[in-house]
C-alpha cells in the first residue's frame, strides 16, 4: 500500500483542490462512508497490508521488470529532429507483465481483498477494454466470490477475447445498450446495480475516479508500480529519472507510477491522453486538454460536455481510454501544473504499437501505446544524457482484431459482427 | 417558494389528504406536448409538479426514465428550456408548487447561483438533485437560501438513525423518501414497512414526508397516501405518456390522485 507516498490529499471530504469529493445520490452515501472506514482500517492493519504484498509477490507476479528499450532508445536518437542530439535512455516499466496482461489487477488484489474483509460476497465491476473486467474476474475467482461485470456492447464487440475470458473465469458479462454503449454507460449500471443491492455487494471501480474513496484507494493500491520503479531506476543508473510518461483514461496506472515521484520535483510527470480522430475534430477521449470541470459519477473532475452540461460521447479506437472523464487528482496535478497534460491520435498510437513490437518484440496494449510517441519526443528533448521511464501498463494481444481491422487486414474473428 | 409547497400541505391537512406528486420529463417527448400534460396536471389532481430535466448520464434512474431522458434531448431540451416551461406554467397557475428534478452537472454548469436565480424567477419552488448529498450541497443551499427555494432532500433506507439528522438538517419544503434501495420504476416496493420508516423521518426534519420509487398503481398509492402526508409516482406516468398518449396519461394520474387523495 502507498501511504508512505501519499501526500495529504484528499482532505477528509474526499477533495484534490476543488476535485473529486462525494456526488453519490443518498442511497449510496452510507455504504461509501462505511467503505471509507473499512478502507482506513485495512490501511492500518499490518496483517492485511501483509496479505495484500503476499498475493502481489506470489499471485500477480510482482515486482514487474524495469527493462532498457535500447532498440527503442536508438531508434529516437537516430530520428532526432536535432542532428547528432541523441536520446535520453528509456526504460519500460513492465506491468504487461503482470497476471492477466496489465496494471489493473494490483488494484483488484486490494479491492478484493478489502471486500472479503467486510463480509461481501458479490463483486461487480464495470470495464472498458476488458482489462479490469478480467483482473476482477480472476480475484473474484480465487477467492470464491460472485462476480458481475458491467460492458457496454460496443466495447463487448471492439475486445471480444477479454469477454471470453472473464466467462471463462467464471463472471457474468452484461452487456449495457444504454447511452453510447461504451465505458461511462457500464459504470452508470454498475452504479445501479449497487444502489438496488447495497447490503452484499461490493463495486470494484477499476480506476482512479469515482466517488471518495476510489480514487486515494485505487492511487494506493497501484502505487507499487511507482514504488518499484523508484527502486529499480536507483538501482540500474543511480538516479532519479528526468520523466515518466504514461497514457490516461480515468488515470490509474499514470497514478500509481506518478504518485510516489510527486514530491521529486525534478521529475517531469508526463500524462498522454487520447486524442482519438484529433482534438480539434471533437473526436477524442482527452478530458484535461479538451474537457471543462464537471460533475460525473461522483466525482467533480474535468469532463467532455457541452454548454448546458450534457456528457459529450468520447471516442478513442482503444476501449480504455474511451472515457469522457478523468481522475480528479489528475485535474488537481493539471490545474496545479505539477503533471504535464499532452495527446496521442489512434493514428498515432497504431504506428506506435507497430513500432514497439518490431523494436522491442514487445506488443504494448493500445492504451499504453498512447505514450509512446511522447516517449520518444521527451528523450529527444532530453539528448543521451537523459533518463525517461514509460509505463506500459498492460499487453495488446487482446488488441489485434481491433488492430488488423484498422490496417485492413482480415485475420478471422474481426470486429464487425 | 416554499410557501407554495407549505399551502399545500397546509390545505391538504385541512382536508385530512396526503399529496399527490406527479413527475414527468420536461420535454418529453416534445415541448408542446409536455406542457400540455403539466398545464392537465392540477386539473387531474396533481398537487405538487416534480419536474424532470433530461441529463444523459441518468445513474438512479431506470430505463423508462433514462429513454424519456433521450426524447426529450432529441426535441432539443435541457436545463435552460425546463426553466422555461416552468415560467410558461406559472403564467396559467400560481398556486401548484413545481419542484424540478435531476443530476448535479446541468446545474453546475450553468452555475449554482445563476440556477437559484433563473429557478427564483420563473415560479419554480424547489429542486432534487439526485446526487448533491447534503455533503456536496453546501454551495447550492446558500443560494436556495438567498431566494427563498426549497432544497429537496432523499431519505433512504440505508440512511441510519445516526445518519438522519445530518440529511434533514437546513432541509425545507418536505422531505422524499425514497422507499427501496434501487433505480427509478423497479419492482413495486413491498406493503407495510415504510409507516415507521416515514414517522421518523418526519420527527428527525418536522417537515411533511412524501414517498417515492415503485409505486405504480392507485392500489399502492392509496396504502401509502395512509401512513405518508404525500406519494409520488413517476415511471408510471412516463410509461403512460409514451405507450399510449397524453389522454391516457390523464386518466392514470386522475385514478392515481383519487386514491391518494381518498
Amino acid at each position: 500500500m502507498g501511504n508512505q507516498d501519499n501526500i495529504p490529499l484528499p482532505d477528509e471530504n474526499g477533495r484534490f483542490g476543488s476535485f473529486g469529493g462525494r456526488y453519490v445520490a443518498e442511497t449510496l452515501m452510507p455504504p461509501i462512508l462505511e467503505l471509507e472506514q473499512a478502507y482506513e482500517d485495512a490501511k492500518a492493519d499490518p496483517a492485511f497490508q501483509a496479505e495484500f504484498e503476499d498475493f502481489l509477490e506470489h499471485y500477480v507476479g510482482r515486482p514487474s521488470p524495469l527493462y532498457f528499450a535500447e532498440r527503442l532508445t536508438e531508434h529516437a536518437s537516430e530520428n532526432n529532429p536535432k542532428k547528432g542530439g541523441g536520446a535520453a535512455k528509456i526504460y519500460f516499466k513492465r506491468e504487461e507483465l503482470n497476471h492477466t496482461g496489465a496494471h489493473k489487477i494490483n488494484n483488484c488484489m486490494g479491492q478484493i481483498l478489502l471486500a472479503k474483509r467486510m463480509g461481501k460476497t458479490r463483486i461487480i465491476a464495470e470495464t472498458g477494454a476488458g482489462q479490469h473486467g478480467v483482473a476482477t474476474a480472476t480475484v473474484a475467482a480465487r477467492f470464491g466470490l460472485e462476480c458481475i461485470v458491467y460492458m457496454g456492447a460496443v466495447d463487448i464487440v471492439r475486445q471480444k477475447p477479454n469477454v471470453f475470458r472473464m466467462r471463462l473465469l467464471g463472471a457474468e458479462v452484461r452487456a449495457v445498450h444504454s447511452g453510447t454503449a461504451t465505458l461511462k454507460d457500464a459504470m452508470n449500471e454498475a452504479l445501479r446495480d449497487w444502489v438496488t443491492n447495497v447490503g452484499d455487494t461490493f463495486y470494484c471501480i477499476g480506476t482512479v475516479a469515482g466517488p471518495h474513496p476510489y480514487p486515494a484507494m485505487v492511487r494506493d493500491f497501484q502505487c507499487v508500480i511507482g514504488r518499484e520503479t523508484k527502486e529499480q531506476i536507483l538501482e540500474r543508473e543511480g538516479r532519479l529519472p528526468d520523466a515518466i510518461v504514461a497514457c490516461i483514461g480515468g488515470g490509474s496506472n499514470a497514478m500509481g507510477i506518478f504518485h510516489p515521484f510527486i514530491d521529486d520535483k525534478d521529475v517531469r510527470l508526463i500524462g498522454v491522453e487520447a486524442a482519438g480522430h484529433g482534438i480539434e475534430t471533437g473526436m477524442h477521449a482527452a478530458s484535461l486538454t479538451g474537457g471543462a470541470p464537471g460533475v460525473l459519477h461522483g466525482n467533480r473532475t474535468y469532463l467532455l460536455q457541452d454548454d448546458e452540461g450534457q456528457i459529450n460521447d468520447a471516442h478513442s479506437i482503444s476501449a480504455g481510454l474511451d472515457y469522457p472523464g478523468i481522475g480528479p487528482e489528475h485535474a488537481y496535478l493539471h490545474d496545479i501544473g505539477r503533471a504535464e497534460y499532452v495527446s496521442a491520435t489512434d493514428d498515432e498510437a497504431l504506428e506506435a504499437f507497430q513500432l514497439c513490437g518490431k523494436l522491442e518484440g514487445i506488443l504494448p496494449a493500445l492504451e499504453s501505446s498512447h505514450a509512446i510517441p511522447q516517449t520518444i519526443k521527451v528523450a529527444q528533448e532530453l539528448g543521451s544524457d537523459g533518463l525517461v521511464v514509460i509505463n506500459i501498463s498492460g499487453r495488446g494481444d487482446k488488441d489485434i482484431f481491433t488492430i488488423a481491422d484498422a490496417l485492413g487486414e482480415h485475420i478471422g474473428a474481426g470486429t464487425e459482427g | 417558494m416554499t410557501h407554495r409547497i407549505d399551502s399545500t400541505f397546509s390545505n391538504l391537512k385541512a382536508k385530512d389528504q396526503a399529496a399527490f406528486v406527479a413527475y414527468m420529463m420536461g420535454g418529453d417527448p416534445d415541448h408542446a406536448t409536455s406542457m400540455a400534460l403539466m398545464s392537465a396536471m392540477p386539473g387531474a389532481g396533481v398537487d405538487i409538479i416534480e419536474l424532470g430535466i433530461p441529463f444523459t448520464d441518468p445513474m438512479a434512474d431506470g430505463p423508462v426514465i433514462e429513454d424519456a431522458g433521450i426524447r426529450a434531448r432529441a426535441s432539443g431540451t435541457k436545463l435552460s428550456t425546463v426553466i422555461d416551461m416552468a415560467r410558461e406554467f406559472r403564467a396559467g397557475n400560481d398556486t401548484t408548487p413545481i419542484i424540478v428534478m435531476g443530476y448535479c452537472n446541468p446545474v453546475h454548469a450553468m452555475g449554482y447561483a445563476a440556477f437559484a436565480g433563473a429557478a427564483k424567477e420563473a415560479g419554480i419552488d424547489g429542486a432534487i438533485i439526485v446526487d448533491l448529498p447534503p455533503e456536496e450541497d453546501g454551495e447550492l443551499r446558500a443560494a436556495f437560501e438567498k431566494h427563498d427555494l426549497a432544497l429537496i432532500r432523499l431519505a433512504t433506507p440505508t440512511t441510519d438513525e445516526a445518519r438522519l439528522p445530518k440529511v434533514v438538517a437546513g432541509t425545507n419544503g418536505f422531505v422524499y423518501y425514497v422507499s427501496m434501495t434501487g433505480i427509478t420504476g423497479a419492482a413495486m416496493s413491498k406493503p407495510g414497512a415504510i409507516k415507521d420508516q416515514v414517522s421518523k423521518v418526519r420527527e428527525a426534519s418536522g417537515l411533511p414526508v412524501v414517498v417515492g420509487f415503485g409505486v405504480k398503481t392507485p392500489k399502492r398509492a392509496k396504502e401509502i397516501a395512509k401512513d405518508a402526508d404525500g406519494v409520488v409516482v413517476g415511471t408510471a406516468i412516463v410509461k403512460a405518456l409514451h405507450e399510449d398518449g397524453l389522454d391516457s396519461a390523464l386518466m392514470l394520474i386522475r385514478s392515481l390522485a383519487d386514491a391518494a387523495h381518498s
